[in-house]
């Protein structure tokens, strides 16, 4: 109803304040005048204020957790982040600007990465962030980079179903791991094993996973008797009962243990693992949630012989590799990290820097820093990473990588046993659990039903 | 050179020359093949068994298949432990197809070595794998060391894994009597192979011989599953008994701290970790300082120090903070925490999290007392240590001087003090001791766990739930209360999962403290309500 009112009103307004000719040609040339000299100011302010854009640096964002439970993890990404970071810089930039990291500390608590993924974005105004390392952290931020169309390289394996015009997922999805992790276990090479335990803590990515690899085996006609599923809380000590379990289950052989395990509930579980006299022989755990960064803070001895599934190691043989384990190591000793040269590298740490040389090559090939941009000129890129080259898909905003099998050595780094043949694509959805599902933002908006 | 010969021999005359020359060569051939001859009969001679060895070994890369199934039947038959780096470099630079051929027999020769070894685990962990490897070549092997087997669970895997391999072949009188011995010796790894046996005599047109095989076949399983029953029963109850004696580890020190002083100190798990943190920097010191065959008293002494350092801790925390806040449980509380927040990220700061803690030799591994009953050593360990350490209080609180302050104190502090007792001082002791204790918790649990700034936040919430459970101020409640809840918790675990095991002790926990608010052991009298 006062809508319709001032509508009236404004007519009659107009009606009535009608104004004369000539009135109006006086008015008329003046705003045009004004007008021009304005779009001529206007002009020569939008160039110097460009001309100044070219000098400024390139404001990127950092958002992984410093402090908290997850420091031990995802302080290495950060540390990486930055040397990937110097790196370009020292080259002269991309564009001949620098770039600049604007580091935030979301403490481990996931309420906070939403806050400080909002205030990268509107308030420090960063062009991409690199961060994140549990699915709830990156689900708590998912939002805010839906909505201010920002952009998240996210570094981590994870358990896929999700399909986000605003995040490119660097690490593997779960058919780059945990899949062919099983189907290298079933196969005869890795050892013909037909019964499986997955173990896992309770939360999404473990639940996720073993939802899917339960879904593959029962397709891979492994009985149901075969399989059994189990969870712990968070921190979990005491796993004498499990370890009886898995004893239980193990015997007569051809037992394999699938560990979605989490953190620090690892090294009590491996210990008992050992000392109820279980061997890597008689049931191998295989896992997909430790790496060369976690072993540095175990005692082996109960480790070795055991598998894990990544999609890089430090032991790759490349030359490029080599020069990339030397370099992380001599920044962390010039920079005075804690640990400096025992520090080690493992998958995330590779994904979450060649994440930042992807990103540099799109803004390159873009010629701009914005969102849209950058987005389009990522799909299909291809980069030298340490672990061999990789691609980003065409699509589906995931990484192609290629996968591998390692067996830890008492020094806490793989023996890689097995390989892919070249790189992996990833599918986001998987096609034992969502066979009706793709995901696709070139040809489709995002998540689509398959035929 | 050669061309000063040519020119010559052409001056001589190049026909005779050529017939010459050509009888010399005829000639030396000839000496040439008698010493080889010679050379390979004395070959012979020495080492017959040699020779067939050698033979096969040359014949395992052959394209011929049956060539090279005969050939590693003999390397199996007639082969031993000094073939396996011979296998190896044949192994490297074979193709595919005969590297996965050759694996098995040097999987066999391998173990068929080990079983000679001179440690004990070393033969047994040969023997299980000769039985998963399911090659009857092996049962003469197994039997052999079987019998000269000193040691007698080494013997009884040997004897196993010598029964599987016999249910694997043909000759229906051995299998008999394998399904028999597998039934005797309990075999848990024998279960799957003997339900295939009785599946297969239940299908239909199968002869007499195969159904009186299922037969025995059921009978031993039977019997399999009886003693299973049994194992798993004791197995039960000894982590009932393990998880309560670390519960009561963690809570000894609390039960002091909290229930004879009053005091809620949320820094108790942090204390813990500084114990953990202490053992960690003694076994450093030790890698450091001490040889290597030094390396395994590390943990001895690292007790005193954990129990020392947490100790000191606990004094620092009495003296500067603690004291001027009795009697103000709420302001305790909170500052107590403010410190344990302070202390973990004091530790994730100093020492990262490039901490593990190596359990020494002896305490890892475990020790079998039946079949199917396997105890780890480090929990049959901290089983003794929690008894040790409730006879140490109980000695410490009610058969010494200090112990009769302390209760004095305890009971009525006012009327202690007009007798003469110095109760800043007698506090400050006994605040020391708890933490002390809780020191030693975090020693022990570096056998269990990892040591990380975390350490004490994963125990603090159960060492709480024990001491109230068992009720405020009496040590044998928190004994019951760690046996009670230890023992229900494994109880449960089995049948409702790890995670709602957990949930079900907290909520039984928390209709017990309905029933009765003050614990398994309320105090009584007057002194109760104070």
């Amino acid at each position: 109803m006062s809508e319709i009112k001032t509508q009236d009103s404004n007519t009659t307004l107009t009606v009535e304040g009608q104004p004369s000719r000539r009135e109006f040609l006086v008015q008329g040339s003046k705003a045009a005048a004004g007008v021009g000299i304005a779009a001529l100011l206007g002009n020569l302010g939008h160039w110097a204020l460009s001309y100044a854009a070219d000098k400024e640096p390139i404001k990127i964002g950092v958002l992984h957790s410093l402090s908290g439970t997850m420091a031990i993890s995802e302080v290495s990404l950060r540390d990486v982040v930055l040397m990937a970071v110097d790196e370009i810089n020292a080259k002269g930039g991309i564009m001949g600007r620098q770039v600049k990291p604007v580091v935030v500390d979301p403490a481990s608590n996931w309420d906070l990465f939403a806050e400080k993924a909002k205030q990268l974005l509107l308030q420090d105004k960063v062009t991409v962030v690199f961060g994140c390392w549990t699915s709830v952290s990156r689900k708590s931020v998912l939002p805010v980079f839906e909505k201010n169309n920002g952009l998240l390289f996210y570094p981590v394996q994870y358990e896929g179903e999700e399909c986000s015009h605003n995040v490119f997922y660097t690490g593997a999805a779960v058919n780059q791991q945990a899949v062919p992790a099983v189907e290298y276990l079933m196969s005869k090479e890795g050892g013909a094993y037909k019964k499986f335990y997955l173990l896992g803590t309770d939360y999404v990515y473990p639940r996720t996973t073993n939802k899917i690899l339960r879904a593959m085996l029962l397709a891979k006609k492994v009985p149901e008797a075969n399989i059994m599923e189990e969870y712990t809380p968070f921190h979990h000590q005491d796993y004498q009962t499990i370890v009886g379990k898995i004893k239980k289950f193990a015997a007569g052989g051809g037992a394999a243990v699938i560990s979605t395990i989490n953190g620090d509930s690892n090294v009590p579980f491996y210990k008992e693992f050992a000392n109820q006299g279980l061997r890597a022989e008689d049931a191998p755990i295989m896992a997909f949630s430790v790496a060369e960064d976690e072993l540095r803070g175990m005692d082996t001895s109960a480790l070795v012989g055991h598998l894990a599934a990544w999609n890089y190691y430090q032991s790759v043989d490349t030359p490029q590799n080599k020069k990339f384990v030397a370099d992380f190591k001599a920044y962390c000793k010039k920079n005075n990290l804690p640990d400096g040269e025992k520090r080690v590298t493992d998958d995330p740490i590779e994904a979450a820097y060649f994440g930042v040389h992807v990103w540099k090559q799109a803004v390159e090939k873009a010629g701009k820093t914005d969102v849209d941009a950058v987005r389009k000129a990522v799909y299909g890129q291809k980069f030298l990473a340490p672990g061999g080259e990789i691609m980003m898909d065409t699509g589906n905003q995931h990484t192609h990588k290629p996968v591998l099998i390692g067996e830890i050595l008492k020094d806490g780094q793989f023996k890689v046993v097995s390989r892919s043949k070249g790189l992996v694509k990833p599918e986001p959805w998987s096609e034992y659990t969502n066979p009706d599902k793709g995901c696709d933002w070139i040809s489709h908006q995002g998540t689509y039903p398959k035929k | 050179m050669k061309k000063i010969h040519v020119t010559r021999l052409s001056c001589l005359g190049v026909v005779a020359i050529v017939t010459r020359l050509s009888l010399a060569v005829l000639l030396l051939a000839a000496v040439v093949s008698m010493v080889a001859g010679q050379t390979l009969a004395a070959n012979l001679q020495s080492s017959p068994a040699l020779l067939p060895l050698e033979q096969a070994l040359s014949q395992i890369v052959s394209e011929d298949e049956a060539v090279r199934e005969a050939a590693l039947r003999v390397l199996l038959e007639q082969g031993d432990g000094t073939l396996i780096p011979r296998l190896e470099d044949i192994r490297a630079n074979a193709d595919r197809s005969i590297r996965q051929a050759i694996k098995p027999v040097m999987d066999l020769l391998r173990n068929r070595a080990k079983l000679q070894s001179p440690e004990a685990d070393a033969r047994r962990s040969a023997a299980t794998d000769l039985g998963m490897l399911g090659k009857p070549v092996a049962i003469p092997w197994l039997d052999q060391a079987a019998a000269k087997e000193p040691n007698k669970w080494v013997r009884y895997t040997m004897q196993e894994s010598a029964a599987l391999l016999k249910l694997v072949g043909n000759d229906q009188a051995a299998k008999l009597v394998a399904v028999d011995q597998l039934g005797k010796l309990a075999s848990q790894n024998a279960v799957p192979a003997l339900q295939e046996l009785v599946s297969a005599g239940s299908a239909e047109g199968v002869n007499a011989s195969q159904q009186a095989l299922a037969e025995a076949a059921r009978v031993s399983i039977e019997r399999i599953e009886t003693w299973a029953v049994w194992s798993t029963a004791i197995e039960t109850l000894f982590r009932g008994i393990s998880l309560s004696s670390i519960l009561l580890i963690m809570s000894v020190g609390l039960a002091i701290v909290f229930g004879l002083m009053g005091v809620i100190n949320m820094a108790h798990g942090e204390l813990m970790m500084v114990g953990a943190y202490a053992t960690f920097v003694t076994q450093e010191a030790f890698k450091a300082f001490f040889p290597a065959t030094m390396f395994d008293y590390y943990f001895a002494a690292a007790m005193p120090m954990a129990f020392l350092v947490a100790a000191g801790c606990g004094m620092l925390l009495e003296v500067t903070v603690i004291r001027f806040l009795y009697g103000r449980p709420l302001e305790t509380m909170l500052a107590t925490w403010g410190i344990s927040l302070v202390l973990m990220q004091a530790a994730r700061v100093y020492f990262g999290d490039l901490t593990a803690v190596a359990a020494p030799a002896w305490l890892s591994g475990g020790l079998q007392v039946m079949v199917g009953v396997f105890l780890p050593n480090n929990r049959l360990f901290i089983i003794l240590l929690s008894v040790i350490c409730v006879l140490t209080i109980y000695f410490m609180l009610f058969r010494s001087g200090l112990g009769l302050r302390v209760r004095a104190v305890t009971q009525n502090r006012n009327m202690s003090a007009c007798l003469g007792i110095p109760t800043r001082k007698v506090d400050a002791y006994t605040f020391a001791f708890g933490s002390g204790l809780a020191g030693i918790a975090g020693w022990a649990l570096t056998l269990i766990g990892n040591v990380d700034p975390g350490l004490g936040q994963n125990y603090i919430v159960d060492s709480f739930m024990v001491v109230v459970t068992g009720g405020v101020g009496k040590l044998a409640g928190t004994i019951v209360a760690s046996l009670g809840i230890g023992g229900l918790n494994k109880l449960l675990e089995p049948s409702l999962g790890a995670v709602y095991g957990k949930v079900c002790i907290l909520v039984l926990v928390i209709l017990f403290l309905q029933w009765r608010p003050s614990g398994l052991f309320a105090i009584k009298g007057r002194h109760a309500d104070s």
